[in-house]
């Protein structure tokens, strides 16, 4: 019997138990479009897979627990060493279970991937419009997914135990400490007592490999039935339009390319747990508070905070014999508290800076819509700026800069270069917008010359194709809201300030280069 | 918008263009080879995988260039696992670009809006769910009901009360007391003030009955750094001059930012710099902050020494160490 045969049996078989048959045939034949840029959530989610499978690999040999051990594993400067059980398994698995280094190293480098991705198709999707109705509850998932992979990978990073976890560990304490009237008491009940005890880290183990990859599946699966129900959104483009999908269908080239894509993250994965090592632990020694090791580095994905908590100012009040540390609320909590609920709500702001309330299943390309796009650029070089200054101490020494230029430096360009990267970028979108309409109208330069009869010369322009000049012309380009700020009687509506914010920012997100029309061309030829 | 004014017209989808492969069966069969090549590169990884676990041991090192030294056995682990898992994914992906069929398709999307018929009788069954529950008019059912709902949720809070012991005063709490002896760590010895040259620094603890089962917690509050000046190097008033001993300053190690230990000391320039976010504090000025996020100097302890010579506290801390809270008073 042929392999098609056999399998068409098991679908038989399949259907027979479940009449999934019309469901399964119409599923099968599912469309995705490809394109490179929709790879990088799938990265996320196989990197996902694969913190699952090398984590519960480590959780066979992994020890949570602070409980104190004397070291007497093979490696050998550590030896008669005073440590927790954490820590001295963390060193088993290093150095006695054979593959166990590469299975740390691949958890931690699929760590970094996951989330490196996960950044990546969140700024894929905002600057592509892809969160507009109907996808605005996926954006909140995406966001949530996003906040929790920064609280699991900190608290895997935590877990080993090490000098630069406990380090670790002491800070996110303090934060917890700071925060005002609860917060010894947080700090008390999290860590059992006196920070730090012996509860946390078997506590955090329970959060890292159960509670938190629960909710990493059960979010990731509602994110993948979204994007299957609501079919994925395509990038514009001759014979794509906001009322259908062009692209291939799931059985079987889109599942070739994804299952082999999924070998391909995981093979590379594999590859530079190979030959970059990273965390070795063993060279930091076990955690104790008095001791620390200069040049103390989070992972990437905190290192953005950290250096908020750097550039902060030395500010603390005193109310009433109760104080209040600005210089650790401010940066840890406040900003990023801002940052991300700004984040989540994004989509609904938009829409109701532009009152655009229809679905939209066409992408946007960045450079036609200035001002989103001047925003992303603006919160990407204030996480930037952020994150120089948490690596302002590695930076000094690598760049023969003094700490105290990079600190100042950065306590002023989270004011100054965000702003001036949201209107160059604002500037740029609308000169790319400026360089397509030359384009549609002139044609493309061949870099030919050509001699007039009078001895001038100019250069010979060729039109563009029809898909091209379709592609650069096919979005919409609507005008600004008006609103109105007194009404048909002559009276001032109320939330007139609300009105008049909104339309400012309408009047901002809908400048634009305009677009050629059928006509424009026409007028050209004549 | 764009309805005023005649849009370009849209060309539709490109023609297909097909593949050698497609027609031509020498070229098909070149494509089934090459990706039968790519899963048997992986299956050598496999093996490669399996021989480096098996043979090597792992105390082998060997030279490759750029890299260094690195552990065969590691590498061999490694990069088996990475080819045999990268050529299973390159062999899946040519196969699906060169053989299987590559003719993009057109599926149909539909509004996700109901039709207005639908919605109606939709949203009116909800208003008359309500209504038939009396949300509207049962107000006092409404009331409780939250407030029923509010306090239920204090449960699973007063369930998580057995976390920890409640603070108390003992973050305001070290183990120094009046008389207690400094102690080396490591070492646990006491010290006299001639064992500490003119800019040294020296770890220490407070002395107590059994150093073998010193707590990581009283560590996180106890341990405090000693830094010997030539006593004109300071610049203190003369309280704080009086907590010193021939030129031995005592500060709590702890930072005052968020707790890391201050552990760099520069002796050019008597600075103490606090690795985690940069706070340096001025040693001949009694630990004030000159730079960096901490808020306050770093809580100085008063010494002396007994009548053998040897280092004591005179008092305890006379303020919390390490990084704020709020019921911290600190005037
Ligand atoms: C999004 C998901 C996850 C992230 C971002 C993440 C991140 C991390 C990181 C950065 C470490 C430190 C690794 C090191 O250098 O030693 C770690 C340790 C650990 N993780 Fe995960 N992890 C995730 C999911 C999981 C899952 C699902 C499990 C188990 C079922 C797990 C089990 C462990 C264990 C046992 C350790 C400690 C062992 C060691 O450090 O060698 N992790 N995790
Ligand atoms: S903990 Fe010392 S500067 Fe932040």
């Amino acid at each position: 019997m042929t392999a098609e045969a056999r399998l068409g049996q098991v679908a038989n078989y399949v259907d027979e138990r479940t009449g999934a048959a019309a469901w399964m045939k119409k599923n099968l034949q599912k469309v995705f479009p490809d394109h490179w840029s929709f790879l990088l959530g799938e990265v996320a989610l196989y990197s996902f897979i694969i913190l699952l499978l090398s984590g519960t690999f480590l959780t066979f040999w992994f020890d949570p627990s602070q409980r104190e051990v004397i070291y007497e594993g093979s490696y050998a400067p550590l030896e008669g060493i005073k440590m927790s059980a954490a820590y001295a398994s963390t060193l088993h698995i290093s150095f006695e279970v054979r593959g166990g280094l590469l299975m740390r190293q691949i958890h931690h480098w699929a760590a970094l991937i996951f989330m490196a991705a996960i950044v990546a198709h969140l700024m894929r999707v905002f600057f592509t419009g892809a969160f507009r109705k109907p996808r605005e509850g996926n954006w909140i998932i995406g966001v949530g997914l996003l906040t929790l992979g920064i609280v699991e990978g900190f608290l895997g990073y935590s877990l080993p135990d090490d000098l630069l976890s406990g380090t670790g560990i002491r800070i996110a304490e303090a934060i917890i400490q700071a925060i005002p009237v609860v917060g010894s008491y947080l700090a008390y009940f999290a860590f059992g007592g006196a920070f730090p005890g012996e509860a946390f880290i078997p506590r955090i183990y329970t959060v890292h490999v159960l509670l938190l990859p629960g909710a990493f599946l059960a979010l990731i699966t509602a994110h993948l039935m979204l994007v299957w129900y609501q079919k994925h959104t395509q990038y514009p483009g001759p014979g794509r339009t906001e009322k259908n999908v062009v692209g291939y269908p799931l059985m079987p080239v889109y599942m070739a390319k994804a299952g082999g894509f999924f070998f391909i993250v995981f093979g590379v994965i594999a590859f530079l747990s190979a030959v970059a090592s990273i965390n070795p632990i063993w060279l930091y020694g076990p955690y104790t508070p008095g001791q620390i090791s200069a040049g103390s580095q989070p992972d990437w994905y905190m290192g953005w905070l950290d250096g908020l908590v750097r550039m902060a100012p030395p500010l603390e009040s005193h109310y009433f014999g109760y104080t209040v540390s600005w210089n650790i609320l401010i940066p840890g909590l406040i900003v990023p508290g801002i940052l991300f609920t700004g984040m989540a709500l994004y989509p609904f702001i938009e829409s109701w800076i532009t009152g655009d309330k229809r679905e939209h299943h066409l992408l946007d390309r960045p450079r036609n819509a200035p001002n989103r796009t001047a925003l992303g650029a603006m919160s990407i070089t204030f996480m930037i700026v952020a994150l120089i200054n948490g690596g302002n101490d590695l930076i000094a020494t690598h760049f023969d800069l003094s700490i105290n230029q990079i600190m100042w430096g950065t306590r002023f360009g989270i004011f100054i270069l965000p702003p001036i990267a949201f209107v160059v970028t604002k500037r740029l979108c609308l000169s790319l917008q400026r360089a397509d309409r030359e384009l549609v109208l002139h044609g493309r330069e061949t870099g030919r010359l050509l001699r007039l009869p009078h001895g001038e010369f100019v250069e010979v322009h060729e039109p563009i194709s029809p898909e091209k000049a379709y592609l650069l012309t096919s979005h919409e380009q609507a005008p600004a809201l008006e609103l109105p700020e007194v009404d048909g009687r002559g009276v001032k509506r109320a939330g007139a300030i609300r009105n008049k914010i909104r339309s400012r920012m309408s009047v901002a997100h809908s400048e634009a280069i305009p677009k050629v029309s059928a006509d424009d061309l026409k007028e050209i030829e004549h | 918008m764009s309805n005023e004014i005649e849009a370009i017209k849209d060309p539709g989808l490109p023609a297909h263009v097909h593949r050698k492969a497609d027609h031509d069966p020498v070229a098909a069969k070149r494509a089934e080879r090459q990706v039968a090549i790519l899963f048997g590169i992986s299956a050598l990884g496999t093996l490669l995988l399996i021989f480096s676990y098996s043979f090597i041991p792992d105390d082998v090192f060997i030279f490759i260039p750029v890299m260094g030294e690195q552990n065969a056995h590691q590498l061999g682990l490694g990069l088996g696992m990475a080819i045999s898992l990268f050529f299973i994914g390159m062999g899946a992906i040519h196969w699906a670009k060169t053989l299987m069929p590559d003719q993009e398709v057109i599926a149909h999307r539909h509004e996700f809006r109901s039709p207005d018929s639908d919605r109606k009788e939709f949203v009116q069954a909800v208003k008359d769910g309500a209504g038939a529950a009396g949300l509207g008019r049962r107000s006092l059912i409404k009331r409780s009901l939250g407030a029923a709902l509010g306090l239920s949720a204090l449960s699973p809070i007063l369930l998580l009360r057995d976390l920890g012991p409640l603070p108390g005063n003992e973050l305001e709490k070290t183990t120094w007391k009046a008389g207690t002896h400094l102690v080396t760590d490591p070492g646990n010895r006491r010290i006299k003030a001639s064992d500490l040259e003119v800019g040294a620094v020296a770890q220490v603890l407070p002395e107590i009955e059994d150093p073998e089962h010193r707590h990581l917690s009283d560590i996180a509050k106890d341990a405090v750094l000693l830094i010997r000046l030539r006593p004109d190097e300071f610049n203190l008033d003369a309280d704080r001059l009086a907590m010193t001993h021939e030129g031995i300053i005592a500060f709590s190690k702890i930072c005052s930012h968020m707790g890391c230990a201050v552990a760099l000391y520069e002796q050019q320039t008597k600075h103490l710099l606090c690795p985690c976010h940069q706070s340096t504090f001025d040693v001949t000025r009694a630990a004030k902050v000159i730079f960096g996020p901490a808020a306050r100097p770093l809580p100085q302890l008063d010494i002396t020494v007994d009548g053998e010579g040897y280092l004591v506290a005179r008092n305890p801390f006379s303020e919390p160490v390490g990084p704020s809270f709020w019921e911290r008073d600190s005037r």
